[in-house]
This record gives C-alpha cells, sequence and structure tokens, in this order.
C-alpha cells in the first residue's frame, strides 16, 4: 500500500492506540492535518504549544496511556519545550510531534527552522529527526516504545515537511530495533531476596513509595506489601495517591512540607524501602543527613536513580509492579506494635498544629482544600498546579483514586494545572476532574479555557487566590525579611473572565460559603470556575528551610487552649 | 554526586564506550557531560571494529560515585551500546600529537636529537620549522611538549586518549550492564 508521510503517520498511530492528540496546526503540519479527516483520532486544538504539551501529559497520567501533542515547526516546537521538560522529568509518556522545514533547506534558518531535537536533546528520552518517508514509520514505533517502556519519558519526533508529503509503501514495523534499550523490568532475584530479608529483620521500616508505584500500577501490590508486614508509607509528591491516603499505614508525603510524622518517620527509621522514588532533594532535604539510622534499600527501574543523591545499601534494578510481587511472597508477617505506636504518638502530637483547629479569621486556603476532599470524597481526580495551592492539596486532601493526583513534581512548572486538567478529562471523561490553582500559575495558561469550551470539558477548577505569588511571598516573609519584591501581583476578576469564555463563574469570600459553592460546583455538568478570595498571607507549614535535615522543621503555630 | 566534589581526592579513570554511529550520538555523549557536569579530560571518538558502531575513549575525573553515574547515564543514552571502565594499569593507553616547532636551522639537530630519543618522528620540514609526530602515554607526550617548548612551539593539536584492554579481553557489544 503506497502512502504519503502524513498517512503513514496516522496509520501508526492509530496502531499504537491513539484515539486524540493535543496539538495546534501551522505550515509545517499542514499536510498532517490535511490527511487527518481520514482517521478516526481526535483532534484538540489548543490556544498554546505549551499547554498541548502539558495536556499530553495530564492524558498520560490519568491514562496510564501514551499523549501525544502536536505543533508546527520553529515557534511552535519552541513552545512545546516547558512541556516536553515537565512530562520527562516526572517521568510521563508523552511523545510530541513536530513539523520541519524540508530537507533541502535544513540548516539554512528558513522561515520558521528551528534545530528542535538540538535544544530538546537534554529533556527527552530520545529524540528523531526524520527526514525521509522511508524512515518514517519505524522511527513511529520506536518513539512510542520508548515514551511507554522502561521509565517512562519524552520523546520528541521532528519531521521534516517533504517526509510529510513524500510517499512510499508502508508497511507497520514488526519490531523495534533499539540495541541499546533493554529496561531491567524483573528484579535480581538475590537482591529482593536480601530484600525480604533486610525487612524481616528490621524493627522501624519506612516504605518511601514514589511515582514509580503508580506508572507500574503497583497499587495492589504495595498495599499487599505494606499490610503483610505493618510498613508505614511516606509518600513523595509526585507518589501521593499509590495507596490509599486514609489507610492507617499511610502517613501522607514527606519532606519540605511533609507532616511532621512523616519526617520524623523517616529520620527514625532503621530500614527504608524506596520504591519508584527518586528521592529527591524536596523529599529528602540534605542528602548527608537523610535517615541517618536506616539502611536505605531502593527500588527503581532507572539504575542511573540508585545511588544519585542518597547512598544506598541494596539496590533493586526492575518495574516496582514484579518487584513488589516477588517481595510480598518472602516477606514475614509482623507487626512492629512499637514502631507504629510511636509514629501514632507523633500523629497525635501534630493534630495540635493542625491549622484547621486553629481560630482564624477569613478564608483559609487549607479549609478549601479540606471541604473539597469532604465534597468528593477523596474520589476525584485531582490536578493541581505549582506552589502553595500544590502543597495545600497534598497536605488536606486524601486521595482515595490510584493515581489520584496529577501534578508537576520535578520541574515545578507553573502554568501546568489547567491544560494538564484538560488532558486528563479527555482521557478520562467519565472523571470528576478538579483543578487546584493558585491565581498566578492560572494566569499563565488560562487561555486554555477557551479549548474547555470548544471541546464541551466539564473541569471544576478552583482557584485559591491571595494576589501573591504566594510560595515566593512565603519564603521572602521567612527567609528574606519580608521583602515582597516581585510577588503582589494583579488579576482579573477570575468568575468574570470565566463567564466571558461561557465558563461558570462564581467568587467566595467567606469560609461558610465554600461547601456549598463547591457542592455546587460538583453537581454542575459543564465547567465551572471558583474564584476563592483566600487570606492573602497564609504560609505552608510545616516547611524545612533548605539544606536543613528533613526533621529541622518551623511548625505549623500550635492551637490556642 | 554528579557533581565534582573539590573537597574529594578525584582520579583519573578511562571508559570505553561503544555506540551506534547515528546523527546526534556524540552530540548526545557531550551534551551529557556538560549537563551532568562531570569533568572529563579527553574525549576521542572514531570508528571500532564493527561497520556502524563508534568507539569512544573518555577520560573522566572523579570517585568511584561519580564515574558509576557517568556510567549508567551513558548508558540511558539510547545509541550506546556498552560501557565499560578500564581502570586497568595494563592496558594499553595512546595518545598521537603533532607538534610544529620553531627550528632554526642552527636547533635541529638538537631538535632531532630530542625526537630520537622519545622514538618520535618529523614529518615535515621547513624553512622556519618543524612538524614532530610523536604517539604515547600522555605522560610522554608530555614530555616531549616540554622538551621542545624552549625552541618555541608554533602550533599543537592532540587526539586525546584512545585505550584498549590487554590480552584477549574485548569491550564486546553484547555484554549487559550490571547493577
Amino acid at each position: 500500500m503506497k502512502l504519503n508521510g502524513a498517512q503513514i503517520l496516522w496509520e501508526c498511530l492509530m496502531r499504537e492506540g491513539v484515539d486524540v492528540f493535543f496539538g495546534i496546526t501551522g505550515g509545517t503540519v499542514m499536510p498532517l492535518y490535511h490527511e487527518l479527516s481520514n482517521y478516526s483520532i481526535r483532534s484538540i486544538t489548543m490556544r498554546h504549544e505549551q499547554a498541548a504539551a502539558h495536556a499530553a501529559d495530564g492524558y498520560a497520567r490519568a491514562t496510564g496511556k501514551v499523549g501525544v501533542c502536536l505543533a508546527t515547526s520553529g515557534p511552535g516546537a519552541t513552545n512545546l519545550v516547558t512541556g516536553i521538560a515537565n512530562a520527562q522529568m516526572d517521568s510521563s509518556s508523552v511523545v510530541a510531534i513536530t513539523g520541519q522545514v524540508a530537507s533541502g533547506v535544513l540548516g539554512t534558518d528558513f522561515f520558521q527552522e528551528v534545530d528542535i531535537t538540538g535544544i530538546t536533546m537534554p529533556i527527552t528520552k530520545h529524540n528523531y529527526l526524520v527526514t525521509s518517508v522511508n524512515d518514517l514509520a519505524q522511527a513511529v514505533r520506536e518513539a512510542f516504545h520508548l515514551a511507554s517502556t522502561g521509565r517512562p519519558g519524552a520523546v520528541l519526533l521532528d519531521i521534516s515537511k517533504d517526509a510529510q508529503q513524500g510517499v512510499t509503501e508502508f508497511a507497520y514495523p514488526e519490531s523495534v530495533n533499539l540495541p541499546g534499550y533493554k529496561p531491567h523490568v524483573h528484579g535480581n532475584a538475590r537482591q529482593i531476596r536480601q530484600a525480604a530479608e533486610m525487612i524481616n529483620h528490621a524493627h522501624r521500616p519506612l516504605v518511601i513509595a514514589g511515582r514509580g508505584v503508580i506508572i507500574a500500577n503497583a497499587f495492589d501490590e504495595l498495599l499487599a506489601l505494606v499490610e503483610q508486614a505493618q510498613l508505614p508509607v511516606v509518600t513523595s509528591l509526585l507518589g501521593k495517591s499509590g495507596l490509599p491516603e486514609t489507610h492507617p499505614l499511610c502517613l501522607g508525603m514527606g519532606g519540605m512540607h511533609g507532616e511532621s510524622y512523616a519526617n520524623l518517620a523517616m529520620q527514625n527509621a532503621d530500614l527504608i524501602i524506596g520504591i519508584g522514588s527518586r528521592f529527591d532533594d524536596r523529599l529528602t532535604s540534605s542528602a548527608e543527613t537523610f535517615a541517618p539510622n536506616a539502611k536505605i534499600i531502593h527500588v527503581d527501574i532507572d539504575p542511573a536513580e540508585i545511588g544519585k543523591r542518597v547512598r544506598v545499601d541494596l539496590p533493586v534494578v526492575g518495574d516496582a509492579r514484579n518487584v513488589l510481587r516477588e517481595l510480598v511472597k518472602m516477606v514475614h508477617k509482623a507487626d512492629h506494635t512499637s514502631w507504629l505506636e510511636q509514629i501514632r504518638e507523633w500523629r497525635e502530637e501534630t493534630r495540635t498544629h493542625d491549622i484547621l483547629q486553629n481560630e482564624c479569621d477569613g478564608l483559609q486556603p487549607q479549609y478549601v482544600i479540606n471541604q473539597l476532599w469532604e465534597v468528593t470524597k477523596g474520589h476525584a481526580l485531582m490536578v493541581s498546579d505549582v506552589g502553595q495551592n500544590q502543597m495545600w492539596e497534598a497536605q488536606y486532601y486524601r486521595h482515595l483514586r490510584p493515581g489520584g493526583l496529577i501534578t508537576s513534581g520535578g520541574l515545578g512548572t507553573m502554568g501546568f494545572g489547567l491544560p494538564a486538567a484538560i488532558g486528563a478529562a479527555v482521557g478520562c471523561p467519565q472523571e470528576n476532574v478538579w483543578l487546584v490553582a493558585g491565581d498566578g500559575g492560572f494566569q499563565m495558561t488560562l487561555q486554555e479555557m477557551a479549548t474547555i469550551m470548544q471541546e464541551g470539558i466539564p473541569i471544576k477548577m478552583a482557584i485559591l487566590n491571595n494576589g501573591f505569588l504566594g510560595m515566593v511571598r512565603q519564603w521572602q516573609e521567612l527567609f528574606y525579611q519580608g521583602n515582597y519584591t516581585g510577588t503582589p501581583i494583579l488579576g482579573p476578576d477570575f468568575a468574570k473572565l470565566a463567564e466571558a469564555y461561557g465558563v461558570r463563574g462564581m467568587t467566595v469570600v467567606n469560609s461558610s460559603d465554600v461547601r456549598a459553592a463547591i457542592e455546587q460546583a460538583n453537581a454542575y455538568p459543564g465547567p465551572v470556575l471558583i474564584d476563592f478570595r483566600v487570606e492573602r498571607e497564609q504560609n505552608v507549614f510545616p516547611i524545612v528551610p533548605v539544606g536543613q535535615p528533613i526533621d529541622n522543621m518551623i511548625r505549623r503555630p500550635i492551637r490556642k487552649a | 554526586m554528579s557533581a565534582v566534589d573539590p573537597n574529594k581526592e578525584s582520579t583519573r579513570r578511562t571508559l570505553v564506550g561503544l555506540m551506534e554511529d547515528k546523527p546526534g550520538v556524540l552530540s548526545h555523549v557531550t551534551n551529557l557531560f556538560r549537563r551532568r557536569n562531570y569533568n572529563i579530560e579527553s574525549l576521542s571518538v572514531g570508528h571500532s571494529e564493527i561497520p556502524g558502531i563508534s568507539r569512544m575513549t573518555v577520560v573522566v575525573n572523579g570517585d568511584d560515585a561519580v564515574v558509576e553515574q557517568v556510567i549508567k547515564q551513558l548508558y540511558k543514552i539510547v545509541n550506546v551500546l556498552k560501557v565499560t571502565d578500564i581502570d586497568d594499569p595494563t592496558a594499553v593507553m595512546r595518545e598521537l600529537a603533532l607538534i610544529k616547532v620553531h627550528a632554526a636551522p642552527a636547533a635541529r639537530a638538537e631538535i632531532k636529537q630530542l625526537v630520537d630519543i622519545f622514538r618520535a618522528s618529523i614529518i615535515d620540514v621547513a624553512l622556519e620549522s618543524l612538524t614532530i609526530e610523536i604517539s604515547g602515554t600522555e605522560d610522554k607526550v608530555d614530555s616531549l611538549i616540554a622538551m621542545v617548548r624552549p625552541y618555541g612551539i608554533k602550533e599543537l593539536t592532540r587526539t586525546g586518549r584512545i585505550a584498549m584492554a590487554r590480552g584477549n579481553t574485548t569491550t564486546s557489544v553484547n555484554k549487559q550492564i550490571n547493577n
């Protein structure tokens, strides 16, 4: 069957199971869009390419499938860059497709030419410049294979216009030819046995679960292991929702803004079992002072993560699900009574610091999240932006949906939330998708409300509006003598702006109206934005100053008697 | 651990890598060293015994932890097939240098003598200069350079180290990374 490059691309995408992509058209991808009407692939036109990449990322995280974004050459391609970096940093399966100028003029600084394979080399798992239609099918096949296997990541396919237009005999490649790419998915049996022995002998064991648990779909396996041996679990930010967060063994997020009992558990454990977590600095703070009394087992599919930041006593390279399945067979039943009792005491103590019990005037952002959690009963597919809103979501929303939190962890990309929520809602149309964003991050990609309306995507948006770039303001307050430079920001009337796009808009200024507003929004069939005018200078506590040991926390104020 | 810690004692280590000869691979490798802040002394790339597969020798500065990370990160590059740390005193390490030395007629005999002592060779002669070719270990090349420097070095180029294990041991492509 003779096909042109554009047809070949869509044929390949169909075979990869792609039924939707997020993109913006332009000069060098016109041949692709021209052929699209013959294929049952939904095209969602975003308003900015960065949002297209985030949407593909959100889609990938929500569905476990590969998310696809598409942009034209030059500025279209460079606009994808932030989204590609974000996906790669959080191991999200994204294939980014860009048009490129015709191969005959490559390298001449042609109109809208940019070296996007060069630009994205350090922020992709791999990338391809395809300049001949004969190479296209193989490249597409490999791109999807790389994006979705091993440690997932972002792969870029840059396709010159003549490769899209050229005609060749189409045959879908049976296999990939990547001799240098062989991910280790099965852990070494001897190391798994050793890990089980270490767990069986530990007195104060602690699991640190990262996003690898979610990627590997290892929810049941993790639960089985921790229940069997009564192992308390701290998660990283991206590991949240890897375990039901109301489970008594789940201590929630640890780290810079982790609850004190989670951080104390890390520092006092005698064995840490890291599963699919890269022990990043936001989780461990200073690597030298991290978990001083613990032996560390590190289970990860990426060998390069092992020993990168923290010392590791036992590495296990493999897929979290495979490793946990084997591990649970060898781990003895245990109760760890005194260790769990110690953690329970720390937990009790924390309640005296809980801001929700403090008498505060004004609308507390923490209370908004708490109410959102109660109304949605922990089952919403939550997407958060970056900053204080993200940390409050992480502290006050207890996720019950496996993989129910989508957020930008590694790169910390403000503006990620709204487009990622779009991607998540497109991938999971039956689910209740809620966005939590600050007024700063929301203003970075709010143009996508137009996409929401055009595509009929019923997401709910909760803006925690404090008129500041709040996390930086908080640091200025705590560490820069209250010098609020560059952080006060003026926003629009978000409810009115939403209405201008055709989105239902609401504004909440009193605590007493929070519950009703969330209930209304939750019941409304279309998209809703709620502008919560929260107290302007609330801080996220606890906070561990950068470089300090992770149990050196500035706590929440103690509850007034 | 990814960065070079100035307080730690670091050593020079020689890594040999085999990679598919595809566009962008070398740039990917050099990019990696820059991005991860690895301190490399030299990098030399050329064909291997297998068509389509290039061989590189990289001399990296760092302790065991750094070298381990360098190897693991190199393996993450999809087109990199094999990386071996040939930190073996018996391995053959060579470098080639071309040195164009200012050589007035009166000095030529002296320079010729030095070249002979080092078993180097003079490959080009001009009115005011000689071009010397030397191959050997870095130390040997360094010494010759030091000896001819007083005459005035007009131009100098070095290839960087290439290395190979002695005996029957080979750096083959079908071995797997071992963790």
